[in-house]
């Protein structure tokens, strides 16, 4: 892979290069996060948040397995071993609520991460395996993020464990073998939790090994950019060692700066009440909300009231669910625009921010109560949420006429081409 | 190569800026290893005992129901601890030995408090890998010198749970321990 | 072929939204929903101001004490406080004789040594705060159907949580007549309190703090209904966040370290790139 004009790794101490010879770690990281990787010179801050992911995925397996040295996955004491975390554990309340603000700054950091692909077509061709491979990640996140949520074995993981595998319930003829299969029981109870601690553990680090594939498949043609136009020449990029190093190092700094505010100021604010009420499977709570991340899929989910001739409206809603991420995978063959950035797309980028406005009003309104008028509201964004990625983007990237594209990076950012051999840091 | 990976060899010969220039760099670079290196406290003391765990380094025994020559096994940080009332028979074979041929010099006064040397306060736990010897049980196995014996690797302690024979090389620890009354003992 | 296929599936959920969206609306114009004395009624809690409020809160230890006696006299009647115990109230300012002896004010549930039938034996301070019902049955046979919550969690497991508490306490009242006129079903049943700060405004709980000087502070404090209701709600924020302090004050240099970081990272970062337009 890479452009011909990348650095060379040649070592220079005996050891690197017997190192080299043997098993070429060195090598591997010089090429793919170190001077060896040329990436292009306009990136914007949008870039930085798949560093940032890359960290918050790290943080949280640190964290999540000093937890689990600690959590106790019984549901006679799961509660209390949390407490005994909060309580008496050396730093237990820090690391506790580090893991719990952990996903939610994990789950910012992937949206934004996501829209930007949806602004600056990163899922458009030679990407698309790149896009699978992060549409597969997102959904082992919220896999991953739902079980986890289990864990505390409060009134909010409880009801969560049952409602979600209830989802199941709503496939004809098989989905009430199935909700029991999953729960090993016919309600949430030891054998689920036992099965969600495993899973919880167990899939981060399937997230590892997808997040490698996805950078893998990202090194082959290389990162894109704002233009959308293609590296041409050597001008276009710089290494990745030192400039990204500094650029996402210090917004990571940023980043971990309104991170830690959370964690130490307001650790709660993203969760519930409810959930430090003990699990009691005779009573529900007024108003079961999933966590914040799962809201806009949530909204969808409860959006669907009335059965669709023969459709009953639980399985229309659990179909609209998968389906609102399922078509995320076809995205790179439903838009057939040519042009991938929305900066040079007039037409796509009003119905992108469209699209931003009505995914923060299903962002609100999943978290609000199951009642008017937020049902009707969360159909309406619903409704354009299905119609702009099924409907719109299809039909608006045969007919757009895009804007004229810059010829190179370096045109973009300089104004003119240089020619290919001057240096482009002088 | 075109991209010099970070140094601005081009600029080394400018003097001050450039230096000025390097000690950012390298003030940044250190202080991301310095949050690292303090981030790292948190990650390593949760594994040091707990709160809980510590509150419960303190017991409180009741020997009044222990007649010369029985012992009885108290929990003391989650391990067994000797309590045993010696016989004036055992106290004189322990005295009897000269202190200065035994491993681990001590007499038996010196582990024992004064006016109740025949209270002999010891953990149960092998000083040689920490398994429990026998002979606080009724009808156990006292090992040739009549204190307790180790079955795992055969030491031998004797009537003052000193180490005799075997190859544990220090005798049975006595905790730190006070009586808050003529029959209780507090351990810890 | 694939965008064809696209539309169609993009029209089938779409036309289905648009379906329980028609009938959803002719639902809303047909038959709205009918207003519910919850509703109208009940009350968002009263503002609260504690030492431990904001990002610089502190607990007032005297006041935590005060909170601690209301407790003890009044709620550890009927609530639990399962995961508190005795030694962690050292945190509040008592040294180890005077948590050693309010431990032992309590009965705790123990073994007898020499038959091992259960018993109950004056507390240690390793233990945990006595449950004052056997279980919930127990609970529930001694209160009217209702079993009192344990407090240890109390105020991070209700929004708003101390003002709730403090609101609750200091809340009750007559049913307004208001209320009777418009919705005449709503009458508090009996064994019931009304409560507007209570989300379905009436409550088991009989009121816990009804006169001054119920209990008497040592500190002298004067022991009025609020400040007594305010006290405890101080108290309940300490056993759901002994750690409430400590988080504080380790938030404020890692923030202020993360500040510096960020800007040398910032300064680094203009560094390497000052040459190279972007």
């Amino acid at each position: 892979m890479s452009f011909p004009w990348a650095n060379n790794y040649t070592p220079q101490h005996p050891f690197m290069k017997w190192m080299d010879e043997k098993l070429p770690v060195p090598r591997l990281v010089y090429n793919s996060v170190g001077a060896g990787y040329p990436v292009p010179r306009n990136l914007n801050y949008w870039w930085n948040f798949g560093f940032m992911a890359l960290t918050c995925l790290a943080l949280q397996i640190v964290t999540g397995i000093i937890l689990a040295m600690h959590y106790a996955a019984n549901a006679g004491v799961a509660f209390d071993s949390v407490e005994h975390i909060m309580r008496d554990v050396n730093w237990g309340w820090m690391l506790r609520y580090a893991h719990a603000n952990g996903a939610s700054a994990f789950f910012v950091v992937i949206y934004i991460h996501i829209f930007r692909g949806f602004y600056y077509g990163s899922y458009k061709a030679p990407r698309e395996m790149v896009w699978l491979l992060g549409v597969v990640i997102f959904l082992l996140m919220m896999a991953t993020a739902f079980m986890g949520y289990v864990l505390p074995w409060g009134q909010m993981s409880f009801w969560g464990a049952k409602v979600i595998t209830g989802l199941f319930g709503a496939i004809p003829l098989v989905g009430e073998p199935i909700q029991h299969w999953l729960l090993g029981g016919f309600a949430p109870d030891n054998a689920a939790l036992n099965r969600f601690f495993s899973l919880h553990y167990l899939l981060p680090f399937v997230i590892v090994g997808v997040v490698v594939l996805h950078i893998w498949a990202l090194h082959i043609p290389g990162s894109s950019n704002p233009t959308g136009v293609e590296v041409k020449s050597e001008s276009d990029t710089v290494p990745f060692f030192p400039y990204f190093i500094a650029k996402d190092g210090w917004t990571l700094g940023a980043f971990l700066f309104i991170y830690c505010a959370a964690v130490f100021f307001a650790p709660n604010a993203l969760g519930h009440p409810d959930n430090y009420i003990p699990a009691n499977p005779m009573s529900t709570p007024a108003h079961i909300v999933p966590e914040w991340y799962f809201w806009p899929f949530y909204a969808i989910l409860r959006a669907f009231t009335f059965d669709f001739f023969i459709v009953p409206a639980k399985l229309m809603g659990v179909l609209a669910m998968f389906g609102a991420i399922l078509v995320w995978f076809f995205l790179p063959w439903l838009d057939k625009s040519p042009v991938r950035s929305a900066n040079y797309r007039p037409l796509y980028r009003k119905f992108f921010y469209v699209l931003v406005f009505f995914m923060a009003a299903l962002f609100y309104l999943g978290g609000a109560p199951a009642a008017e008028p937020y049902v009707m509201m969360s159909q309406v964004a619903a409704f354009y949420y299905f119609a702009h990625f099924l409907i719109i983007v299809p039909i608006v990237s045969s007919i757009e006429r895009p804007d004229p594209l810059p010829f190179s990076i370096t045109e973009a950012v300089l104004g003119h081409d240089e020619k290919p051999a001057s240096a482009p840091a002088a | 190569m075109a991209h010099d990976a970070g140094t601005d060899t081009p600029e080394l010969i400018a003097g001050d800026g450039v230096r000025r220039r390097d000690f950012i760099n390298i003030a940044a670079v250190s202080a991301a290893g310095v949050g690292g290196a303090l981030t790292l406290i948190p990650l390593i003391s949760q594994m040091a005992p707990s709160a809980d765990v510590l509150a419960e380094s303190s017991v409180e025994i009741d020997l009044s129901q222990i007649k010369p020559g029985q012992a009885i096994k108290g929990i003391f940080r989650k391990q067994p601890v000797f309590l045993r009332n010696l016989t004036p028979h055992e106290i004189s074979e322990a005295d009897k030995v000269a202190v200065s041929s035994l491993r681990d010099p001590q007499s038996l006064a010196e582990r024992t408090k004064p006016g109740k040397e025949n209270w002999l306060i010891t953990m149960g736990v092998c000083t040689h890998l920490g398994c429990v010897p026998l002979g606080a049980g009724e009808g156990e196995v006292r090992g040739e010198f009549g204190g307790y014996f180790c079955p795992c690797h055969g030491s031998h302690y004797d009537t003052a749970a000193r180490i005799r024979k075997g190859p544990a090389p220090k005798n049975l620890e006595v905790p730190v321990y006070e009586f808050t009354s003529d029959t209780v003992v507090k351990i810890g | 072929m694939i965008r064809m296929l696209s539309i169609l599936v993009g029209l089938f959920f779409t036309v289905a939204l648009a379906w329980s969206f028609g009938n959803g609306a002719y639902n809303a114009i047909t038959e709205p929903a009918a207003p519910t004395a919850e509703h109208e009624f009940h009350k968002h809690p009263k503002e609260l101001e504690l030492a431990s409020n904001g990002a610089f809160g502190k607990f007032d230890k005297a006041q935590l004490q005060r909170g601690f006696q209301v407790y003890k006299e009044v709620c550890s009647a009927c609530h639990s406080l399962r995961l508190v115990a005795f030694r962690d109230l050292k945190q509040l300012g008592y040294n180890d004789d005077e948590v050693k002896a309010i431990a032992a004010g309590f009965q705790v549930p123990g073994l007898d040594p020499a038959t091992g039938e259960a018993n109950t034996r004056p507390g240690l301070a390793t233990d945990y705060f006595p449950k004052p019902f056997a279980n919930d049955i127990a609970a529930r046979a001694a209160n009217n159907n209702a079993v009192p919550p344990d407090l240890s969690l109390m105020t991070k497991a209700r929004h708003d949580g101390p003002a709730y508490v403090y609101s609750l306490l200091t809340g009750y009242q007559n049913q307004p007549a208001e209320l009777l006129k418009k919705f005449p079903d709503s009458k508090t049943g009996p064994g019931l309190h009304y409560n507007p700060y209570f989300a379905n405004l009436n409550l088991a709980m009989a009121p816990p703090l009804t006169a001054e000087g119920q209990v008497t502070f040592g500190d002298g404090t004067k022991s009025t209904v609020p400040q007594m209701a305010k006290d405890v709600a101080a108290f309940l924020v300490w056993t759901a966040e002994p750690k409430l302090e400590k988080r504080h004050q380790t938030g404020w240099p890692v923030l202020l370290f993360l500040l510096f970081a960020t800007v040398l990272g910032n300064l680094a970062y203009r560094n390497v790139w000052r040459n190279t337009k972007h």
